[in-house]
Formats: structure tokens, sequence, C-alpha cells
């Protein structure tokens, strides 16, 4: 592992009584990149995430931010992360901008540094308009922005996000999903989630963990890759029978789901381009083209119930 | 670091009505003892002047007022500390405290300053009654810094004692039953001396009141001091444990 790398997690082990929350878990986060850190409800997600921003203690393994541990010095370790927990730790009876001068003041910021800070968060975080409302009285949405201009006052180089979009209406989502990128552009940034798309839509890089342990690691362009059936649906007018069909150039497979639409199976190259050709020369009247996609869902299924080892290989650059 | 929590502690407790509430019951009760107190220093004052050595005003209207208000103020705080800690946890806010690179003393000596803030406005506001009488009379000053250095100690252990039992619970209710509890053991612990008849006993030594009684007398002793400064670390020592406990379970 790279010797520059932001936060380094080595072997790290966290047991509640008996209960073994994670195990042996080690992973990089290189500066610049958006990590996305997946997994099923109950896997150790959270728990990873506290125990990386000193909200817990590991039972084994090490913690390292920056070159500092987050045990043996936590101050200088805590300074260079922004955490927004699950439940965004927000002061319902305090105002927007009372709240961020408090946070901060808590990290250590210069008198003044703290209004230019809170105006640049203000206006990264679309809080703008509410700086002088009550928290308490802010919608789920703002209240997850103000969460994260929490996590990124003092101009943290990692900012860690453990599932900041559950409970958010579509268009909040969009909106947390659009604020995200827009760190990722300038700091490191690992998001906790259990929604595949959202890691499609923001990350770099992606790593899957089940039951305390990583099982998968890739980036996300292999994921995606992963993720692509080699399928398309076709409907036609005029069909002229599945046996024609098979025919096609690179067709391996055609299975009939109507009497006007088929799924054909292939292998490497794609026989769209012969099939649009020949349904115009035949005139079969092609309506619909449909490019199958496996689910990430199913995907992501697959992954967390197989007993798959980590996938080394897959890391990028390696 | 520490004033930054302590003047949050502090503002969030006016934000709610109840430090308003109990700052306007206090100053009501013991408005109306004041006068009661008044009225019967006046009825007694004949048989004071044939008195050698009579108690002054001080003695007789001063210190049982506050005496008074130190039972009161035992039912009182516990209200004021159960949500210092246990709210936080309740409403997940702890974590933006432990994730900021401030350790947990500071945390918990913010959080116990920004009670003690509360607690030097209380006394102060329920000093100004006794004040009032240097309109009409002399008081004793050493007498009355006694007192208020004694109320302030008193209020200040029961903040430190509140603040470790808010950090043991999420439930305000259990943090405010379990302070009042513990702060009334302290209060009658002594009862049990008193019927062994050797004030020297232990749990004389003990007993919270014990102490706060020779201070309201003007009896200023290091060991009452020694009693309470210990009593507050000690709890502070315990506040601040059991927050870094937690990150281990």
């Amino acid at each position: 592992m790279d010797s520059t790398a932001l936060i380094k997690v080595e072997n790290l082990s966290r047991f509640y009584q008996k209960h073994c929350a994670i195990s042996q878990l080690s992973f990089s986060l290189e500066p610049g990149e958006v990590l996305g850190f997946l997994g099923p409800n109950g896997a150790g997600k959270s728990t990873t995430m506290q125990i990386i921003t000193g909200n817990l203690a590991p039972s084994e393994g090490q913690v390292l931010i920056g070159g500092f541990d987050i045990i043996e010095s936590p101050r200088q370790a805590k300074q260079l992360i922004g955490y927004l927990p699950e439940h965004p730790p927000v002061y319902r009876e305090a105002t927007v901008d009372e709240f961020l001068k408090y946070c901060a003041k808590l990290h250590r910021l210069k008198r003044p540094a703290i209004a230019p800070a809170m105006e640049q968060v203000k206006s990264d975080c679309g809080l703008n308009e509410v700086g002088h409302r009550l928290i308490g009285n802010l919608s789920k949405g703002y209240q997850q922005r103000v969460g994260i201009a929490q996590a990124i006052i003092h101009n943290p180089p990692v900012v860690i996000l453990d599932e900041p979009t559950v409970g958010l209406d579509p268009i909040q989502i969009r909106e947390i999903r659009s604020l995200i990128k827009t760190l990722g552009s300038e700091r490191s940034v690992i998001l906790s989630t259990h929604i595949l798309s959202e890691v499609q839509a923001t990350c770099d890089r992606v790593q899957i963990i089940r039951e305390g342990k990583l099982i998968y690691k890739a980036s996300i362009e292999m994921l995606e890759d992963q993720s692509s059936e080699h399928s398309i649906v076709v409907a036609l007018k005029q069909p002229p029978g599945p046996e024609r069909l098979a025919q096609l150039e690179s067709v391996e497979q055609v299975e009939t789901i109507d009497s006007n639409r088929f799924r054909l199976y292939f292998n490497t190259a794609s026989p769209v381009e012969s099939l649009i050709q020949e349904s115009v020369a035949q005139q079969w009247g092609l309506f619909e083209l449909i490019p199958d996609h496996r689910s990430l869902e199913d995907l992501f299924i697959e992954l967390t119930q197989d007993d798959r080892a980590v996938d080394e290989t897959g890391e990028p650059g390696s | 670091m520490i004033l930054t929590i302590a003047r949050r502690e502090f503002t969030t407790m006016f934000l709610s009505p109840l430090a308003w509430v109990i700052l306007g019951i206090m100053q009501t009760i013991l408005g109306y003892m004041f006068l009661a107190q008044l009225d019967n220093y006046f009825t007694l004052q004949p048989q004071l002047l044939n008195l050698k050595n009579a108690p002054g005003v001080t003695d007789i209207v001063i210190a049982s007022l506050f005496q008074l208000a130190a039972v009161i103020l035992l039912m009182m705080m516990p209200l004021i500390t159960m949500r210092t800690i246990a709210e936080e946890k309740r409403n997940k806010t702890l974590s933006l405290l432990i994730s900021s690179p401030i350790s947990m003393t500071e945390i918990v000596l913010g959080k116990f300053l920004g009670l003690f803030l509360f607690v030097v406005v209380l006394v102060s506001l329920l000093m100004l009654m006794p004040l009032s009488l240097y309109m009409g009379t002399e008081l004793d000053a050493g007498k009355l810094f006694s007192i208020y250095l004694a109320m302030l100690l008193l209020l200040g252990s029961f903040a430190a004692i509140g603040l470790y039992l808010s950090s043991l619970t999420d439930n305000q209710t259990i943090a405010a039953t379990s302070t009042f509890g513990a702060l009334l053991m302290l209060w009658i612990i002594d009862w049990i001396g008193e019927s062994i008849a050797d004030s020297d006993s232990v749990v004389s030594y003990l007993s919270i009141l014990q102490h706060h009684k020779s201070m309201l007398r003007g009896v200023f002793d290091s060991s009452d001091i020694a009693y309470y400064l210990i009593l507050i670390s000690a709890f502070l020592v315990l506040t601040i444990r059991q927050l870094d406990r937690e990150r281990m379970l």
C-alpha cells in the first residue's frame, strides 16, 4: 500500500462482546478519490466509519489518518477528517449560523477564518437562504445539508459520509449526490451506503463489505462492466420467428418473450447493427430495442451472497 | 475550547423554558420566604436586644434563607443537569464533539463549566435579596461572602454529580431521578451519624449538609472547601472515564 495514503486501515477488528462486527479489515484511501463503501444493513459499515473517526475504539488493528494514529494522536488525526454520521449531529434548537459557527470553533478555526469558512460552506451546501432559521424547523434534506456543511467547515482533506441520502426524497437525493460529487473534486471522500446506484453516481472506487469482511474491491468501471449483461430485448411488428433471429451475426441464443418480443443473447460483439439492417431489408418492423442491463442490485445480491474472496487484482493501478 | 463548549451549554439552557422556569420559581419561593423571615426577625428583635452576642440579621434571615434554598435546589438541580449528556446521547449529537479535535477532558470540563455558569447566575440572583437589606441596615460582608461561596460549592457538587449520572444514560428522566436520589442520599447520610452521636464519624464527614451548615454560619474551614473540591473533581474524572469507556463497549 502507498505511504501517501490519506487513510490507512490495517487489520481492523471490532467485537461487541462476543459478536464480531468487523474482522481483519484493511484498505486505504488515496488523495482525491471517492470511495464507495457498500454493504447490506448491519454489515459493519457504520462501525468502520465510527472507528475511523474515533467514535469507537477498535478491538484490534490500526487506523492511520495522514500518518497520525487515531488512538495515539487523536487531535491531529481528527483535524484531518470531516464526519457526517448516520444521524446528522445537529442541534435542533440552534440556528444554522449559530451551529456552523460552533462547529468551526470546535475544529479550532481561528476567529478571522470563521466567517469566510461559513460563507464558503453555506454556498457550497446551498444553505444561504436558511442561515437564520432553526435547524429543527428545516426539512430532512436541509438538515442533511447542515450535517454535510458541519463536516467540511474546517476544510478537511477527508470527508466521511455515513449513508447521507437515507430518508430523503428523490429530488433531495439528487441534490445531495451532486453535492458529494463536488466534494469529491477537491477532497477524498468515503461514502457508505447500501444503494448501488448511489455508488455508481458518485464514486471512483467501490468496496463491498458483508458480515464484517471485505468481499469485493474494484474500480467503478469494473463494477459497471460486470453489471452489463450480454443481451438485448427487441420487439418486431412482423417477427420472422426465433430460428431466423438466431441466425443473425453473433447472436448466441434467442428467448421468446411474447409473440412480438424476443431476447437475444450475445457474447462478444453486439448484434444490433446486423439486426437493424436485416429488419429494414426484411421489413420486420422493428419498434423497440432495449439493451438489457443486469441491475446492479442483482450483482450486489450475488456478491453479498456468494462466498467470494476479495478480488485483489480488481484494484486500480495494480 | 472549554469555553466554547461551556458557552454553548449555557446558551442552550436558556433556549428552553426550563432554566427560566427554575429561576422564576426559585425567586418566587425564596422571595416569599425572605419576607417571612424578615417578619419573624422583627418579632424576635426585642428579645434579641437583651442577649449578649445576639445573632444578627445575617444569621437569622440570610443563613436560614440559603439553607432553605439549598434544599429546594437539591430538587431543582437534577432538572438542570439531566440533559447535559443524556440528551446528546439520545439525539446522537455527541459524535459531533467526539469527532472534533478535542479531548474528552475538554468536553466534560466545558459541560461542567456551562452548568457552573448557570449556578453562578442563579446564586447571584438569589443574593440580590439579602443585598437589598443594605438599604436599611448593616450586614456582615464576610458572612455574606462565605454564604455565597458555600452555595457555589454546594451547587457545583450537585452539578458534577448530575453530570456524571447524565453520562450514564440516554434517558433524561433516569438521569434526573438518579441524580435526585444520589443528592438526597448525600444529604441524609449523616442522620445515622447523629443517632450514633459521633459528629466526627465518617458518615458525618460525607454528608453534604454538614459542610454546608458550617459555611453558612460563616466558618471558613479549608476542610469543607476541600470536601467540595474533591467531590467535584472525583465526579468529573468519573464522567471523563465513563465517556472514554463507552467507545470500548
